[in-house]
C-alpha cells in the first residue's frame, strides 16, 4: 500500500478567505460568529451564524461562470485555487488521467433551491433559469473543479451530512493508497446560511441564540457556518520525486454507523470510529497528540464525544488536547471536516493547537483538555478529526508528521 | 376554552406516545409516555402550530426556559399560560 501526503491546502470561511488568513485567526482565538445578514433575517428565531463576509462573487468569476456555480461551488473553485496552487500540480495529459476529486456537501447548492423556491411559491413565477438544476446538484462542484483542472479520474461527490468532508477525505485517501488514483483533489463545501437553510435547522430545537461553547457546561447548542475547505492528496513517491512541500501524511481512516438513532449519538460508534482510524495508521493511542473535535457545543455530541474519547485513549485521554474549532468558524456542516482538517494541519506543522473559545464553565461530562480559550505551543506528532453525522455516521481521520 | 386547549394537549401527547387520551394522567412524566426528544420536538411543534404560540424550548437543555415538561399536567398548564399570553 501506498503512502499518501497532503501538498495543498485551501478555503474560505467565516475567519479568512485563505488558508495563512485562517491559520492566524485560529492562533488568536478570533470569532467568527456574528449577527447574520440575509434576505428576511427577522423572521429567523437564530439570528447567529458564522457567515462569509465581503464576499463578492464577480471579483473572482465571470459571468458566465457565475450563473452555473451556486455559492458552494463558488466556495469550492476558490479554495481549490489555492489549494492546488499551493500543490505546484499542473494536470498535463499522463497525470490528469490518474487524479481525480471527491468533495463533500450535505445540501449543494441550497441558496439556489431557496431562490428559485421563493421565485415560484412566493413571487408566483411560472419560469425560472435553464440552469437551476446543473446549479443545485450536489456533485456541481465537483464536476466544475474538474473541469477547470482537467481531472479525468474518479470524480463524485458524498453527501453524509456533517460527516460528508471526512467520508470524502477517507475515500480520496484510500483511492490515492490503493493506486487507483496518483492525486486526488478532495475535501468539502457548504452554503446553506439562507433563509430556509437556517429555518430547516431552527425545527430542530438544538440551535444556539448567543454563542457556540464546546464543552462549556453551559453550552446551549450549535451554530451554522459556511463556507469550503479543499485539500489536494498526493501519493507520497509521487510528491517526493517532483520536491513538493509535505504538509502532512493522511495516515488512516475509518468510518462506522451506529445502526441507532438518526439524531442522538452513540459513544459506541465513534470511538470504534477513533479507534478503527488508529488501527488503520498504525498508530497507537499514545501516540496521538491533538484531536480536533467534533465539538458542535449541543448538550449530547460534547457529553458522547468525550466519553467516545475516554474510553478509546484509556489513560492517554487526560494527556491529549481535544479542541473545537467550530466554537470559532462555525458549523460548516457538510464542509467542517475540511476546514477542521486546517487546525489539524496546524498542529503538526506550526506547533500550535487551535483553542476552543467561549469557553466557560467546566462540564464535569466533559474532564478532557480542550485547550480553553487560548491557543497553545506544543509538538505534536499524530492527530485526528472527528466527524459524527446524524444518521449516526461516523468518519476519522488521521494525519501525522512527515 | 380552557377545557379545549386542555383537550387538544392531551390529544396532541397522546398522538406522539402511540396512546389513548383516555390512558393519559396529569402526573405522568415523559418517560412514563415512552416520549423521546424527538418525539418532545414533535409534539412542541404540532402545540405551537395549533395554538399559533411560540413554545419556548431549547433540545440542549429541556428544563431551561419557562416551559415545564415535567408532567403531562405541567405542559397543559403551560400551554394554558401561553394561550392565555396570547389574548
Amino acid at each position: 500500500m501506498r503512502r499518501v501526503v497532503i501538498t495543498g491546502a485551501g478555503t474560505i470561511n467565516a475567519l479568512a478567505h485563505d488558508v495563512p488568513g485562517t491559520f492566524a485567526a485560529l492562533r488568536e482565538g478570533r470569532l467568527g460568529i456574528g449577527p447574520l445578514q440575509l434576505r428576511d433575517k427577522e423572521r429567523l428565531g437564530v439570528q447567529i451564524g458564522a457567515q462569509v463576509h465581503d464576499w463578492d462573487a464577480e471579483r473572482h468569476f465571470n459571468r458566465q461562470q457565475i450563473a452555473l456555480y451556486d455559492k458552494f461551488t463558488q466556495f469550492t473553485m476558490l479554495a481549490a485555487r489555492e489549494a492546488i496552487g499551493q500543490s505546484g500540480l499542473v494536470f498535463g495529459d499522463a497525470l490528469s488521467l490518474s487524479s481525480g476529486v471527491v468533495l463533500g456537501t450535505a445540501g449543494g447548492g441550497v441558496n439556489t433551491w431557496d431562490e428559485n423556491y421563493r421565485a415560484v411559491y412566493e413571487e408566483g413565477k411560472n419560469r425560472v433559469h435553464p440552469f437551476v438544476v446543473p446549479k443545485l446538484m450536489n456533485n456541481a462542484a465537483a464536476s466544475h473543479l474538474s473541469m477547470e483542472w482537467n481531472l479525468r479520474g474518479p470524480t463524485f461527490t458524498v453527501a453524509t451530512a456533517c460527516a460528508s468532508s471526512n467520508h470524502a477525505m477517507g475515500l480520496a485517501f484510500q483511492m490515492v493508497r490503493s493506486g487507483a488514483a496518483e492525486v486526488m483533489i478532495t475535501g468539502g463545501s457548504e452554503s446553506m446560511l439562507c433563509f430556509g437553510g437556517i429555518k430547516a435547522w431552527e425545527g430542530l430545537r438544538v440551535m444556539s441564540r448567543d454563542a457556540c461553547r464546546p464543552f462549556s457546561a453551559n453550552r446551549n447548542g450549535m451554530v451554522q457556518g459556511e463556507g469550503a475547505g479543499v485539500l489536494v492528496f498526493e501519493s507520497y513517491d509521487h510528491a517526493r520525486a517532483r520536491g513538493a512541500d509535505i504538509l502532512a501524511e493522511v495516515a488512516g481512516f475509518a468510518m462506522t454507523s451506529d445502526a441507532g438513532d438518526i439524531v442522538m449519538p452513540s459513544a459506541q460508534g465513534a470511538e470504534r470510529a477513533m479507534t478503527g482510524a488508529m488501527r488503520d495508521a498504525r498508530l497507537d493511542p499514545g501516540d496521538v497528540g491533538y484531536i480536533n473535535a467534533h465539538g458542535t457545543g449541543t448538550a449530547a455530541n460534547d457529553k458522547t464525544e468525550c466519553a467516545a474519547v475516554a474510553h478509546a485513549f484509556g489513560h492517554h485521554a487526560d494527556r491529549l488536547m481535544i479542541s473545537s474549532t467550530k466554537s470559532m468558524h462555525g458549523h460548516l456542516i457538510g464542509a467542517t471536516g475540511a476546514v477542521e482538517l486546517l487546525a489539524c494541519i496546524m498542529a503538526l506543522r506550526e506547533g500550535v493547537i487551535a483553542p476552543t473559545i467561549g469557553y466557560e464553565e467546566p462540564d464535569p461530562e466533559c474532564a478532557l483538555d480542550v485547550v480553553p480559550n487560548v491557543a497553545r505551543e506544543a509538538r505534536v506528532d499524530a492527530v485526528l478529526s472527528n466527524a459524527f453525522a446524524f444518521g449516526g455516521l461516523n468518519a476519522v481521520i488521521a494525519l501525522r508528521r512527515v | 376554552m380552557t377545557t379545549s386547549v386542555r383537550d387538544s394537549v392531551l390529544a396532541i401527547i397522546a398522538e406522539q406516545a402511540v396512546l389513548e387520551v383516555s390512558d393519559l394522567h396529569d402526573t405522568m412524566t415523559l418517560a412514563d409516555l415512552g416520549l423521546d426528544s424527538l418525539g418532545l420536538v414533535e409534539a412542541i411543534f404540532a402545540i405551537e402550530e395549533a395554538f399559533d404560540v411560540s413554545v419556548p424550548f431549547n433540545a440542549n437543555d429541556p428544563t431551561a426556559g419557562d416551559f415545564d415538561i415535567s408532567s403531562v399536567g405541567a405542559m397543559v398548564a403551560a400551554v394554558e399560560a401561553l394561550v392565555a399570553a396570547r389574548g
